[in-house]
């Protein structure tokens, strides 16, 4: 089958939906691929390379969009090209169904099977398929790097000559992969670095990236369905904007991640909050697009209110093309890997395959979207359905079983009362010749108990041979009881010598045998 | 050298009276310090092999000074070795170390368990037959104190000493039969649990302690043996019971539970003879294998009571009970040896699980080969250990290392458990209980609480395994019907070889 990847139509959009790498990759699935003269260009990809790869190359729009049976594009076709597609063709690219309602049925009635990048389920097998990750990954970066370079002042702490410079304080609210992202670049920057989410199973994540976790003190839990966040109480929405607002007078840099799916985003940086920053602070507001995090933000555009710069872009990934479309057409080529078993350049789409059914909205002159509603893989810990939950770490199971008093110290005081009884007999009734070998017996016990905790326990096996063989000592007893003279008893010590002295001469032959297997790597 | 040392030793006895013999107090000294040092040295690889040879010098000095310096020339009485025993002593050696060390030669390292248990059990004969035959035949007893009463109190504490020496012996000797027979397959490894076996247990301890009391009490020399005779059998019936009631996984609880045991009936052998390298040792030995035994219940979450008491663990018999029963046939997916050498390619970070099933099929070897080759490829391959992985505490260890697999690749329970997440692909090799993720996740689980290997946050887990069949414990493994688990389905080995066969292709 013939893969295409069309230039695409606005300017605007520097991305490309396959880099001369990915082609090669779809080349070794057995597809051919034609690309559209300068596709790959404003992300920095040349013709040259793409024909390096075994692409054909062809300048005709025209001819690309109506030779190919599957189409990559990054953004939504536009009507022009959706004409010249072939019935019967696959298009993959980011569709965003919801929005595109007239788009659905465009491809409807031309009988293009679509798939759209962004609606790939949110399953631990699609990973590796999901853009929308990849892009929010990528947005993380870029809105830190728009807030340093609208910032007038380092990111990162310093002692010179001409003075101090204090790090610069970065408030992330949201800490999903574009927050996470966004805390690492910060952090990476040297800027001291504080992050809030309403899901407080990300607290973790975003210590592990080096960034303080603001917390609430109230008791709600923000999960909602497939690890997304959800709408929050009012009274929680209160608290939480008296952090901000608190925040909002320290830091230097907010940049805001919020979204919920299919609403829009909730506004967290109210005007007020925007006045009562620092002359020169910056927001970026990544939400932009949904309604914005911040008052203030207008799409698209960068603006200066009360002195505060905010950004409002919406096109984080197109402006750090070359990246983002490396790991977009990573995403398409998991795709196709996983569409083509056979590897012999045929798509085939499978509908019980639960990641195309999920990113498949037309098929077969039918729109397919939304998807028949499938269970999200659970999140790592279980998670508590119900909104209100307590703020208190997550128990680990087994920890904290309630345990009835007697159980839990009546143990411990039979034993205690125990050994004072059975010191109180030795002192009391025990003959003087007793005392010595009680006193070797117990202080043998400690000396083993000290050291047997030290072994390691990959070294288990041998200590229990090596035991077994020491404990043959009991030889000397048998010896101790062999008399000259043939009886019963000497009969019983005779054997008893035979039987322990195997033991020590195999314990300690086949220890030997095992330690000498034991190797360090080379 | 030694034997110098040991010549020394001897002829400078000749000096010393038998009622003096500090010399031979001094070599037991020694022996108990390089036994000391010998467990000591196994604390690290590093020290391992030393560790052992400290063990060896101690028990050929211990044996040495008995004989050279124990002898006591032209003396045929009182309390020291006879001449005239000598060569029956030397016969008995030199049969016992001949089995030991062809049987230790000959050895498979996957009979590693067997071997330990049989061992085992030779050591709890021979506390019985020295008990039995120091009744007969009192030796070695010290000058009685001028003191009656003190003399009278004395007597018994050696008639306890005795008759407890015996009844642990009694007990390790036919419960490590036992485990010897679960080990190797001769006897079932499902539980025996006959009704009323708690109250049989506890009918047969009573009686021995009546049998006990009735030894005391008695000063007729016939009396006594019978007393004595009786409660080794019970105790015989007590230990074989114990075992058979135990199921075959919680194996390493009881092997090392034997191993104390058998430090025990040393220990109380010592204090009959009152010889204290006896009491050192065995105590010793018995708290070295107290240590495993808590070790292993622990990484089981249960009781050390509870093992014991058995039952637990039975082979199938509420197998696959709770997929069966929740209504719903839950999907897997399977891949084929191809398709997961592939992913092994792919990978960058990859852990193995192994398992009892490992052991069983002889699969450590190709799975070295494995390593290796990912290896070539770059690849980070580590080995995973839980606790009770396989029969015998440390026992994967040992498989992996006849394997040539380096030991600082093999790592613990908790030294890996956090690296999962950033693990590529997790193989899974007979292994099943271990990596149940519901022991964390299901209070309603019987394995909830133990602690496991969380293979499951792993991007992907391949399971080799023969069948969808549980584990021995009869518990459904939710990680099979993971989105990210595949089963590779056919016998550990050769399934293992064709993945190994498609990596080097």
């Amino acid at each position: 089958m013939l893969v295409a990847i069309p230039r695409e139509k606005n300017s605007e959009e520097c991305r490309v939906a396959a880099t001369p790498a990915s082609v090669k990759k779809i080349i070794a699935l057995g597809y051919d691929v034609l690309v559209e003269k300068g596709c790959g260009e404003r992300a920095n990809f040349l013709d040259d390379q793409y024909v390096e790869v075994g692409a054909q190359m062809q300048s005709d729009p025209q001819a690309v969009w109506g030779a190919a049976d599957v189409i990559l594009t990054v953004a939504p076709p536009s009507t022009e090209d959706l004409d010249r597609i072939k019935s019967g063709a696959v298009l993959i690219g980011f569709l965003w169904p919801a929005k595109n309602k007239a788009l659905l049925d465009a491809l409807k009635s031309r009988n293009i099977s679509a798939m759209a990048m962004d609606c790939v389920p949110r399953i631990s097998r699609a990973q590796k398929m999901d853009a929308l990750s990849s892009m929010a990954n990528i947005a993380g970066y870029r809105a830190v790097i728009e807030a340093a370079n609208h910032f007038g002042s380092f990111f990162t702490g310093q002692i010179t000559a001409a003075g101090k410079v204090p790090p610069a304080k970065v408030l992330v609210i949201g800490a999903g992969v574009a927050g996470l992202s966004a805390i690492g670049t910060a952090k990476g920057l040297g800027a001291i670095v504080r992050a809030f989410d309403t899901r407080l199973a990300v607290k973790d994540q975003v210590k592990s990236m080096g960034a303080d976790f603001l917390e609430l003190e109230f008791e709600e839990s923000g999960e909602g369905a497939g690890g997304y966040a959800k709408v929050m109480s009012d009274e929680f929405i209160r608290v939480e904007m008296e952090l901000f607002a608190q925040q909002a007078k320290e830091v230097d840099i907010i940049v805001t991640t919020a979204l919920i799916p299919n609403k829009p985003a909730p506004k967290l940086v109210t005007a007020e909050m925007v006045k009562s920053m620092k002359p020169g602070s910056v927001i970026v507001d990544l939400a932009a697009e949904n309604g914005g995090n911040c008052e203030l933000t207008q799409h698209g555009k960068v603006v200066r209110e009360h002195d505060v710069t905010i950004v409002g872009y919406s096109d984080f990934p197109s402006r750090l093309p070359t990246q983002s479309s490396a790991l977009y057409g990573n995403n398409i080529v998991n795709l196709l890997t996983d569409m083509s078993p056979e590897k012999d350049g045929q798509l085939t789409i499978n509908l019980e395959d639960q990641v195309v059914r999920g990113a498949l909205v037309t098929h077969d002159g039918e729109i397919t979207w939304p998807p028949p509603r499938i269970e999200p893989s659970p999140p790592p810990k279980p998670k508590p359905e119900v909104p209100t939950v307590s703020q208190e770490p997550v128990t680990i199971p087994g920890e904290q079983r309630p345990e009835p008093f007697m159980q839990k110290w009546g143990m411990t005081l039979f034993m205690g009362v125990a050994m004072l009884l059975m010191l109180w007999l030795l002192g009391q009734y025990a003959p003087k010749s007793f005392m010595p070998q009680i006193t070797v017996f117990v202080l043998a016990c400690f000396v083993g108990w000290q050291l047997v905790w030290n072994v390691t326990p990959a070294l288990h096996t041998p200590l229990m041979s090596v035991t077994n063989a020491i404990s043959g000592i009991i030889v000397l007893g048998a010896i101790l009881q062999m008399q000259g003279s043939f009886k019963l008893a000497t009969v019983f010590a005779f054997v008893a010598v035979l039987l322990a002295t195997i033991n020590i001469a195999g314990g300690f032959y086949v220890t030997q045998r095992m330690l000498s297997m034991f190797r360090k790597q080379d | 050298m030694f034997q110098e040392y040991c010549l020394v030793l001897a002829t400078e006895s000749a000096n010393y009276s038998p009622a003096d013999p500090n010399y031979l107090v001094i070599a037991y000294l020694v022996a108990a310090i390089l036994f000391i040092l010998s467990l000591g040295g196994l604390s690290r690889h590093e020290s391992a092999r030393k560790g052992n040879l400290c063990g060896v010098l101690g028990i050929l000095i211990a044996i040495g000074a008995t004989l050279f310096v124990g002898v006591v020339p032209g003396s045929e009485a009182g309390d020291w070795i006879k001449p005239s025993a000598l060569p029956a002593i030397w016969v008995a050696i030199v049969i016992g170390a001949g089995i030991g060390i062809f049987v230790a030669h000959r050895v498979q390292m996957t009979s590693m368990p067997q071997l330990v248990a049989i061992l085992h059990s030779f050591v709890g004969l021979a506390a019985v037959l020295v008990g039995l035959s120091n009744e007969l035949d009192p030796t070695n007893i010290s000058v009685p104190p001028v003191d009656l009463k003190e003399a009278k109190l004395e007597a018994w504490i050696h008639k306890i000493e005795i008759f407890l020496g015996v009844f642990i012996g009694g007990i390790t000797f036919t419960g490590s039969i036992v485990a010897f027979g679960k080990l190797d397959g001769r006897v079932s490894s499902k539980p025996l649990t006959i009704p009323g076996r708690h109250l049989f247990n506890l009918v047969m301890v009573l009686v021995c302690v009546g049998l006990g009391y009735w030894f005391l009490q008695t000063e007729n020399q016939a009396e006594n043996m019978w007393a004595l005779y009786l409660m080794t059998a019970i105790s015989f019936v007590v230990g074989a019971h114990l075992v058979l009631a135990i199921g075959g996984a919680d194996m390493p609880v009881v092997v090392s539970m034997l191993n104390s045991y058998s430090g025990w009936a040393a220990a109380a052998t010592g204090f009959m003879l009152k010889n204290d390298l006896l009491i050192i040792t065995g105590a010793l030995v018995g708290s070295s294998g107290a240590i495993l035994s808590y070790i292993m219940c622990a990484a089981m979450n249960r009781s050390f009571i509870s093992v014991i008491l058995g039952g637990f663990g039975s082979d199938g018999g509420a197998a696959a009970a709770p997929a069966a029963s929740s209504g719903e046939k839950l999907s897997y997916n399977e891949m084929q040896a191809d398709e997961v050498a592939e992913s092994l390619r792919d990978a960058k970070n990859v852990v193995i699980v192994p398992g009892y099933g490992m052991a069983v099929a002889q699969a450590q070897h190709p799975i070295r080969e494995i390593t290796e080759a990912l290896k070539k490829n770059g690849t980070t391959t580590r080995f995973a250990i839980h606790p009770v992985a396989g029969r015998l505490p440390g026992h994967m260890n040992v498989l992996l290392a006849e394997a040539r697999v380096p030991y600082d690749v093999v790592l613990e329970m908790d030294e890996i458990n956090d690296d999962f997440p950033e693990t590529d692909v997790v193989l899974v090799v007979g292994a099943n209980d271990i990596v149940n993720p519901s022991a964390e996740t299901d209070p309603s689980s019987p394995i909830y609480g133990m602690p496991v290997l969380q293979a499951w946050k792993a991007a992907q887990v391949v399971i080799l395994k023969r069948s969808m069949g549980t584990g021995y414990s009869g518990i459904d493994n939710p990680l099979f019907y993971n989105e990210n688990s595949a089963m590779l389905f056919g016998d550990a080995k050769s399934s293992v070889d064709q993945i190994l066969q498609k990596l080097k292709s």
